[in-house]
């Protein structure tokens, strides 16, 4: 396939290596959890990051997308995206919610 | 090899080449996959519209002396779940998309085979536990599983339910990834990205949505049956839970949903206009971007689900705003393809008869819509049969006309049968009538306040009610047409001998035999012409290059 690695293959390594990673990764997510006095919002941000970089180990390593061609990337890319258009416009809705348009209102 | 197996009189097509029920549950043929989902969801269509039925006939009297109201809950669920998940949704793309798609663009088959027969069976398990939640007893939850009342309050298997709709969504996703590696991959030569149909097109953005908004709903509703089952709060707010969360993440996918109905809809309409008008479509490449435009404009519009939900003010005017770009695109499908026809050498078929009524009913929808994109007419009109009858007229109006367009326009290509145009026209001709008598009477109805999901109502509502039901019988009876002479046609229609009997353009119609081979084509054919060159129509779209000629002797010999 245009755009692929030359070798199919790829060694066991690779996905052990991988298993690892996740598991130190869920190690870390529950250890985060019992950190004392951490605010809600940190809490919200250390667990979304480890998160992200699990997903993103999954889809380098065992999706391949490492090995792969540009247009691989391209949907990759747009898989994140449209998470970030989902997250976007819901957190602008709870965001601006308590804005008034004038003091006072809607009283 | 197809003649490895087959031994029969006839020249092997797809259909006879092996007859057994093992050859067809077990193919990879993106035709006879294609033919399995036709008949599923054509079941799922007469259970969804059985269903329908009833709400119709509770409604025709103000009491609702036909169902209580608990079973007219659970009655419009039913019509809703069956009718979206297990009707909609896969109509044109697992069917039409999965027929067509190789043909058109010139492959043997989509990218991954396997993945499509597995797609099948996932929608299937699917589509078993939906039927299973539904008659033990039914669900009435509507068809949006709305929070916290899906996941702390109705009773009944929801969460079968959801796993269904969970395994229904994944056979979505399948297809979609197929379709995308298969268009990006497996163009034959020549057959650049403008000289596709715009079927394929329409195929394109429909999967992109697939593929990008339909893991979103899945797992929502995974969530829903984890609060159900674990109490772990989520969307309850007794729980700790947020239900307008769930409004968000629903209408993520559910309203692109709507595009994954319309969108392959629009594409057979672009083929059915430019083969029974014998014009290349007008605006070509024009008609093709706006399915992109739709595709990706159409994730950014959800909020206007929630305009009366609490959702901030703000918000909504950027939902509002968005939602009405959405309908230029649309808008220009609609302009380009009256220019298409415009001075065009009409024929009146079946097929196309279905494509003009798609046009006049979508553009009711389309205009309707507007309506309830803008904020202030939308808090008087959400909830009530405005909304009904607006969804109604493009998901219905809109995606089942274009179904139905391409089951006639297509069907001599899958069965090599012709059905009988008389009764085909006379259903089409029904199929509008009484959409239009069952609908329209619903917008004024909602204007004029009265709730959706109530199966009683005030005697002043009555007559419109009667018009509403009266009309739904006389759709009824134009759906079940098509039912019976199209599976009566299979054995005695007329066989058909010429492989494009429309006179279209298309790899597909320049086949050698007029229902294809197992394996498509012998030789890839090489595209020279663009799509919809009906001006040169002594010219194929493609040629098939002759095979090598093989040497003998030499050094290798």
């Amino acid at each position: 396939m245009a755009g692929h690695s030359e070798s199919h293959v790829h060694p066991v390594s690779l996905y052990t290596r991988t298993l690892w990673w996740l598991m130190a990764l869920l190690v870390l997510t529950v250890a985060a959890g019992f950190i004392p006095n951490v605010p809600n919002w940190l809490g919200v941000v250390i667990a979304l990051t480890i998160a992200v970089w699990k997903a993103t180990i999954v889809i380098m390593n065992f999706m391949h997308v490492r090995f792969s061609g540009k247009l691989a990337w391209l949907f990759a890319g747009a898989g994140f995206f449209w998470l970030l258009i989902m997250l976007a416009f819901a957190f602008a809705d709870y965001v601006s919610r308590p804005w008034e348009p004038f003091h006072g209102w809607p009283e | 090899m197809a003649t490895a197996t087959y031994t029969g009189t006839e020249k092997p097509n797809y259909l006879n080449w092996k007859t057994t029920v093992a050859s067809w549950l077990l193919t990879y043929d993106h035709k006879r996959i294609a033919i399995l989902y036709l008949v599923s969801i054509s079941i799922f269509f007469l259970l969804g519209g059985l269903a329908a039925a009833f709400i119709r006939l509770d409604l025709a009297t103000p009491k609702g002396d036909l169902l209580t109201s608990d079973i007219y809950n659970k009655m419009f669920t039913t019509h809703g779940v069956i009718m979206i998940f297990l009707f909609l949704i896969p109509s044109i793309p697992a069917v039409f998309g999965n027929f067509l798609l190789p043909l058109m663009i010139g492959a043997r088959d989509v990218a991954f085979p396997r993945l499509n027969l597995l797609s099948w069976y996932f929608f299937m398990a699917g589509a078993l536990l939906v039927l299973i939640a539904l008659f033990r007893g039914g669900i009435d939850t509507g068809w949006t599983f709305y929070t916290p009342y899906s996941s702390s309050f109705a009773k009944g298997e929801v969460s079968l339910a959801i796993v269904g709709v969970f395994l229904a969504g994944f056979a979505s996703i399948f297809t979609g990834i197929n379709f995308l590696v298969t268009i990006h991959k497996m163009r034959a030569p020549g057959m650049t990205w403008f000289r596709l149909p715009l079927f394929v097109w329409a195929m394109y953005a429909t999967s992109l949505i697939q593929v990008l908004g339909t893991p979103v709903v899945a797992i929502t509703l995974l969530l829903v049956a984890v609060e159900r089952t674990f109490r772990i709060g989520i969307f309850d707010p007794n729980l700790g839970g947020d239900p307008i969360l769930y409004q968000h993440l629903f209408w993520f996918y559910s309203h692109p949903a709507v595009y994954i109905m319309i969108l392959p809809a629009m594409g057979v309409i672009s083929e059915v206009l430019s083969a029974f008008s014998k014009r290349r479509v007008f605006g070509y490449h024009f008609v093709a971007f706006s399915s992109l435009a739709i595709a990706i404009i159409g994730f950014l519009v959800w909020g206007h689900h929630m305009f009366s939900t609490g959702q901030s003010m703000y918000a909504g005017i950027v939902f509002s705003f968005l939602t009405w770009i959405v309908a230029i695109p649309s808008a220009i499908k609609i302009f380009n393809w009256m220019a298409t026809i415009w001075k065009g050498r009409v024929h009146w078929d079946t097929p196309m008869l279905y494509a003009l009524g798609f046009m006049g009913l979508f553009v009711i929808g389309g205009l309707t819509g507007l309506h309830l994109a803008a904020m202030a007419t939308n808090v008087h009109l959400t909830d009530t049969y405005f909304i009904v009858a607006h969804f109604h007229y493009v998901m219905v109006g809109g995606a089942i006309m274009g179904y139905l367009a391409a089951l006639h326009f297509w069907w001599p290509k899958m069965t090599g049968r012709m059905y009988p145009e008389g009764w085909g026209k006379l259903a089409a001709m029904l199929v509008f009538v009484g959409f239009n008598l069952t609908f329209f009477p619903q917008f004024i109805l909602g204007y004029m306040g009265m709730p959706r999901r109530y199966h009683s109502y005030p005697e002043e509502w009555a007559v419109l009610n009667v018009l509403s039901t009266a009309g739904s019988s006389v759709l009824g009876f134009g759906y079940l047409l098509p039912v019976i002479y199209l599976t009566w046609s299979l054995k005695y229609g007329k066989v058909v001998t010429e492989r494009n009997p429309w006179g279209a353009r298309g790899l597909e119609w320049e086949l050698v035999d007029p229902v294809p081979d197992p394996h498509n084509f012998e030789r890839i054919p090489i595209v020279t012409r663009p799509a919809y060159d009906y001006a040169h129509p002594e010219e194929p779209t493609g040629f098939v290059p002759k095979p090598r000629p093989v040497v003998v002797g030499g050094k290798d010999g």
